[in-house]
């Protein structure tokens, strides 16, 4: 087998927010937002990250996009460092990288009409330079997400939440980003459209041959998009996996527990349900050891004492857990 | 009764509820009936806008006064109707012998008070007891919800609890005066799965215990596979399809469950793409002619696009879908 090179590798990705509760107090305190996190993506691929609430997920994918500076780590794209870029490097890039956000309705501006909306882009990096080619460009992009054309001269109002998302998604591709960072994007949509819009994002890969890192707090979703997960947990990937293998044979605690608490709409399908304990512990105050140790029921000595480091379990899938 | 032999703790009968706005009249609810059995669990299924919450707040009397009115229909608790009662008596019956759980338990509890006052003082409400005895109860109820730490979390105010930890001093509530009727409208919605997996096994732990008949309000067909004994799927303020849970899953019969169905992406199959429901759903103010569906469905025929199809009775379920009309099978598309 040939190593493909990924086209994006991150290394211990770190983003820490530093807050304090008092202005002159003089410990300075810490949200861990993502602590240490590694993987790579491969062109044309998915990577699906998981997690619950607070688990670092948005924080990971505005540190990639530098939307917030990380504090630590490097993500390579195409071997060069993102981060490494000054201001005006970064911008030259920038239309290497994309996002798609949970909610379209906040992230589109209500004054511009769709085709302004999806032409934004392509103008301020003058990609491509005359108006006429970039309205060439909305014409096609509407096509490809399956909006009518007319509906360039419409404002974001007059849509429903599936079709503002098809908006948000024409103006994601704007620049034929080779990497696509979706947040949640359809976490906001009822099922019926949320089928349509993934599917939409399916057939898009296929034909232009994107990478997708795609957020999410549903794993079936989840599954059904991606090649790799990864499963969060209070900033830390705690298990990485090509689904089948995460969802057929989960090694770590966290992500069988986890697997087993989703409702499975099919009666005939019993399982046995793993309850976790207690609420995730509060991220300014991240567990000693392993962060999953308070939850776990497995947990011995060694879990309050040493952070475990990432196993191999079999090629591709890595887990980090003392005890299995 | 029904074909089991139960007897309903509450029923729904034709229930129309509208709103009167500026753009028209919105048919939130649209003859609607059901019944809740006790110790049994109605799940009420459908996507964002097609009348769950507004029929649960119709049982409540809670609608927004100015723009929503209960425009016909019965709802029957104990041989009496729900709608005819002065507010009084409603107020009475609201949190005594029917409570609710909202998805977002911030709304209900009162930030300003600690969470053990605003427990007894529902306590005190309904029964006559001792400052002491409140405060007893209290505690008791905040341990058979599992709150760790009661007497720690008795003093404490609702923003100090997680989400989950809130939903489940909103269940204490609501249990604290032993309610026949519980009534959950996306009970955990705001949830994370794993925390959502606690409060669901409160909720049925406590149905068994208590033998409350449980409404349950939610958009995920997941939870309603896990925790219903009977569904109903509403669509634009009517109910579609009712049947058992198993009848349900087993054999969709409506169109758009079937549709519902096929388009969530379901975690233990593996499957190549999803289908999906065409087009969206109909504004309220603009609803089509005929079956409300019919502008989504693949089996549409003439009759669809004319007449609205009355529930048809098969097996101990019911459908509302010309598909199973004589008159639809000898019709050409
Ligand atoms: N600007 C900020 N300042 C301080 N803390 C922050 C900031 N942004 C995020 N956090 C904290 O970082 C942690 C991770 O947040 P993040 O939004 O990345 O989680 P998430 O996994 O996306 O959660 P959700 O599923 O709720 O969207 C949380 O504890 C959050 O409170
Ligand atoms: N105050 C109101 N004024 C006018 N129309 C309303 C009002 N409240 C609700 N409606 C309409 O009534 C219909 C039913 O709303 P309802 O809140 O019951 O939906 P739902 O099924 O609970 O949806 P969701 O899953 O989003 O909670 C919708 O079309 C809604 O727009
Ligand atoms: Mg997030
Ligand atoms: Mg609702």
């Amino acid at each position: 087998m040939t190593e493909q090179k990924p086209l994006v590798e991150v290394r211990n990705l770190q983003k820490w927010f530093s807050v304090s509760n008092h202005f002159f107090s003089i410990k300075q305190n810490y949200v861990k937002a993502v602590n240490g996190v590694s993987f790579k993506v491969n062109k044309g691929e998915t990577l699906g990250v998981v997690g619950e609430s607070g688990s670092g997920k948005t924080t990971l994918g505005r540190a990639i996009l530098r939307l917030t500076e990380p504090t630590g780590g490097e993500v390579l794209l195409e071997g060069q460092d993102f981060l490494k870029f000054n201001k005006r490097e970064l911008r030259k890039n920038r239309d290497s990288l994309s996002c798609i956000f949970q909610d379209p309705q906040a992230s589109l501006n209500p004054r511009l009409t769709v085709g302004d909306l999806i032409a934004d882009p392509m103008r301020i990096q003058k990609k491509p330079s005359t108006k006429r080619e970039r309205y060439e460009k909305v014409l096609e992009l509407l096509d490809v997400v399956g909006l009518n054309r007319d509906v360039m001269w419409r404002y974001p109002h007059e849509f429903s939440g599936g079709q503002r998302q098809r908006i948000g998604i024409a103006r994601a591709l704007a620049l034929s980003p080779k990497l696509v960072i979706c947040d949640e994007p359809v976490s906001a949509l009822d099922v019926s459209l949320q089928s349509q819009v993934l599917n939409l994002m399916d057939d898009i890969q296929k034909s232009m041959g994107v990478t997708y890192i795609f957020i999410s707090h549903d794993l079936s979703v989840v599954k059904y998009v991606s090649d790799n997960i990864a499963v969060m947990y209070l900033g830390k990937i705690v298990e990485i996996a090509p689904k089948e293998k995460l969802y057929d044979n989960p090694i770590h605690p966290y992500t069988e527990a986890l697997l087993s608490a989703i409702p499975i709409p099919d009666t005939k399908v019993k399982r046995t349900k793993i309850i976790l304990q207690g609420d995730i512990p509060n991220p300014m105050n991240i567990p000693s050891g392993c962060c999953f140790r308070t939850r776990c029921q497995e947990a011995q000595y060694i879990c309050a004492d040493t952070v475990p480091e990432m196993k191999e379990y079999s090629p591709g899938h890595f887990y980090a857990c003392h005890l299995r | 009764m029904n074909p089991r032999g139960e007897f309903p703790v509450l029923e729904v009968r034709n229930l129309q509820t509208y709103f009167y706005t500026t753009r028209g009249i919105v048919k939130a609810v649209d003859d609607v009936s059901f019944a809740v059995q006790k110790g049994k669990t109605l799940g009420i299924v459908g996507e964002s806008g097609c009348g769950k919450s507004i029929t649960s707040l119709s049982i409540m009397r809670l609608l927004p006064a100015l723009t929503g009115k209960v425009v016909g229909g019965e709802i029957l608790f104990k041989d009496r109707n729900l709608l005819e009662l002065s507010d009084k008596e409603m107020r009475s019956i609201r949190g005594n012998d029917i409570a609710m759980i909202f998805q977002e338990p911030m709304t209900s509890l009162n930030p300003a008070h600690t969470i053990g006052k605003q427990i007894s003082e529902a306590i005190k409400l309904h029964k006559k007891t001792s400052e002491a005895e409140a405060k007893n109860l209290t505690l008791e109820l905040l341990s058979v919800v599992k709150i760790p730490n009661p007497e720690k979390r008795y003093d404490q105010y609702p923003h100090q609890l997680s989400g989950g930890m809130r939903q489940r001093v909103m269940i204490a509530m609501a249990l604290s005066c032993e309610p026949e009727v519980l009534i959950c409208d996306e009970p955990t919605t705001a949830l994370d799965v794993t925390i959502q997996a606690q409060i669901l096994d409160l909720i049925v732990e406590m149905k068994n215990k208590f033998g409350t008949g449980v409404m349950m309000i939610t958009h995920d067909l997941g939870v309603i596979a896990e925790v219903a004994d009977d569904v109903i799927v509403m669509y634009a303020g009517k109910v579609a399809e009712r049947a058992s849970v198993d009848d349900l899953f087993e054999n969709p019969l409506h169109p758009y469950t079937e549709g519902l169905l096929n388009s969530i992406p379901k975690l233990h199959r593996t499957h190549e793409r999803l289908k999906s429901i065409k087009g969206m759903m109909p504004k309220p103010t603009d609803l089509p002619d005929g079956c409300l569906f019919h502008t989504r469905c693949d089996y549409v025929k003439d009759i669809c696009k004319k007449e609205l199809p009355e529930e048809i009775y098969m097996g101990g379920r019911t459908v509302a879908c010309w598909k199973y009309h004589d008159k639809w099978k000898e019709q050409k598309t």
